[in-house]
């Protein structure tokens, strides 16, 4: 399989960058890792007559201690979360979750910014700066927003990204309270059937809707004094999972509900 | 465009259609078949080429996005005649069948005791949890890894 023709650029600053996208508008896309963005090519579901390479803009390949939280640049690799010192110090569930993405291949190339712009609720880093309340620094032509993570996942593989913008870096509270990580899949490097997150007593759920979810109903159970096991059962309320062959949405509420506890009990432990 | 790749330490520098996948690039402008094409979907690793010393699947590389880079093969890895540890490894151990997945376990195993010297049996597994082999059933895989990190470590 081989992608349709497009024109190659690379990147020699974020501005340079930002100039190309709003000179060609839809025609163009980023390029970071390339690992969501080049299967879509060669299957032709994604037609991009500009690709504007990012990958060697470093500048934006950071991962460094702020205080009260852990500023990461977008172009970090999940390897680099995944190895990265200071976040198993500080926020330890986000380089689990990247050492549990795809395999070591895929996580020398895939990046931060590009799995979260990529916007798929299947995929694992979403959810966890979800539970994690990150805040994802854009640039676009109009200068730079803060966007929390919350309001980050609109839709089906859909972002609060406006046209033009480029994501810079993602801001990280540190964790102080109990995580966990569950990821459940059909085979080795597989997306999750159904993934969760815990930081606390925030709780974020991996393909049980059209965007990672944070499953509210478990939370406010929690905060109600709720058992574990209690809270968990309400791991599915208000969610909407893709009824599928492979896994039919029964059968995801159950593992949301399986999981929740599970991860609830180990954060706990 | 024009690339130039240093590819087993030897600069390639070739005009290519900016489209070209780096896996063709090796096979077909620089004329290395040592890497094969399996899946061409990022699933099976046969693909796997060492980019800046890191494993790779080449068929969801650029050649483009290596330009200016170091690319190593199974071509690239034996010096002198004389093979590359792992190399050794997977043939005293019998790490092979047919032998089509056998470039890009190499490479990718190359990359994994690059990482991690002394891994655990467990950690060779998951560390070639992107390279699929339809032969073996993996245990002389692991075998052959464990034993090149053996051997590697005792020198
Ligand atoms: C075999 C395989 C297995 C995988 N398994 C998993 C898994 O288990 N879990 C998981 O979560 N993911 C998985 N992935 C996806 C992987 O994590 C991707 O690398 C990631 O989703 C995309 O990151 P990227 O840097 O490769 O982005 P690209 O593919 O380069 O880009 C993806 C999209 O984001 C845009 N973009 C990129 N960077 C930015 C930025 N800084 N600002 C704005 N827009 C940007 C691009 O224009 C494009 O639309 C897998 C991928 C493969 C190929
Ligand atoms: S051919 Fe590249 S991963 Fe299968
Ligand atoms: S030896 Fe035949 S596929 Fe691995």
């Amino acid at each position: 399989m081989i992608p349709a023709a497009f024109t190659y650029h690379r990147a020699e600053s974020v501005d340079d960058a930002l100039r190309l996208l709003a000179e060609h508008g839809d025609d163009a896309k980023l390029l970071a890792g390339g690992h969501s963005l080049l299967p879509l090519m060669k299957l032709r579901l994604a037609v991009p007559e500009l690709l504007v390479d990012v990958t060697a803009l470093r500048e934006l390949a950071f991962v460094e201690d702020a205080g009260p939280e852990v500023r990461i640049g977008a172009l970090t690799r999940h390897h680099d979360l995944a190895n990265s010192a200071l976040l198993a110090r500080a926020v330890p569930l986000l380089a689990h979750a990247a050492g549990t993405i795809g395999d070591p291949q895929v996580r020398h190339r895939g990046t931060l910014g590009g799995s979260l712009a990529h916007g798929d609720a299947a995929a694992d880093l979403p959810a966890v700066v979800l539970a994690l309340d990150a805040v994802l620094v854009l640039r676009g032509p109009d200068g730079t927003r803060d966007v929390p993570a919350a309001e980050f996942f609109v839709d089906f593989f859909e972002t609060a990204l406006e046209p033009g913008e480029i994501i810079t870096e993602v801001r990280v509270p540190k964790q102080t309270a109990g995580w966990d990580f569950q990821k459940f899949t059909r085979r080795a490097i597989d997306w999750a059937v159904v993934g969760v997150a815990v930081a606390g007593d925030a709780v974020a759920l991996v393909n049980m809707g059209a965007t990672p979810l944070r499953a509210t109903a478990v939370e406010t159970a929690l905060a109600a004094g709720a058992p574990l096991a209690e809270a968990a059962e309400r791991a599915a309320d208000g969610t909407s999972p893709a009824d599928e062959p492979a896994a039919s949405a029964d059968y995801r509420r159950h593992l949301a509900r399986v999981l929740v506890r599970r991860a609830l009990e180990n954060s706990r432990a | 465009m024009r690339v130039t790749i240093t590819v087993n330490d030897t600069e390639q520098r070739h005009e290519v259609e900016d489209r070209t996948l780096l896996v063709h690039f090796l096979r077909e402008t620089c004329g290395l078949t040592g890497t094969n094409t399996g899946c061409d979907t990022t699933s099976c690793g046969a693909c796997t080429v060492l980019l800046d010393g890191e494993s790779v699947k080449s068929c969801t590389v650029l050649a483009a996005q290596a330009d200016g880079h170091d690319v190593t093969t199974i071509e690239g890895l034996s010096t002198d005649e004389r093979l590359h540890p792992v190399q050794r490894a997977f043939q005293e151990c019998h790490g092979l069948q047919c032998g089509f997945c056998t470039p890009g376990m190499v490479l990718a195993s190359v990359s994994l005791l690059q990482e991690n010297p002394s891994p655990t049996e467990r950690e060779v597994r998951d560390g070639l949890e992107g390279n699929l082999c339809r032969c073996t059933g993996y245990q002389n895989i692991v075998d052959s890894v464990l034993t090149a990190s053996r051997e590697e470590t005792a020198r």
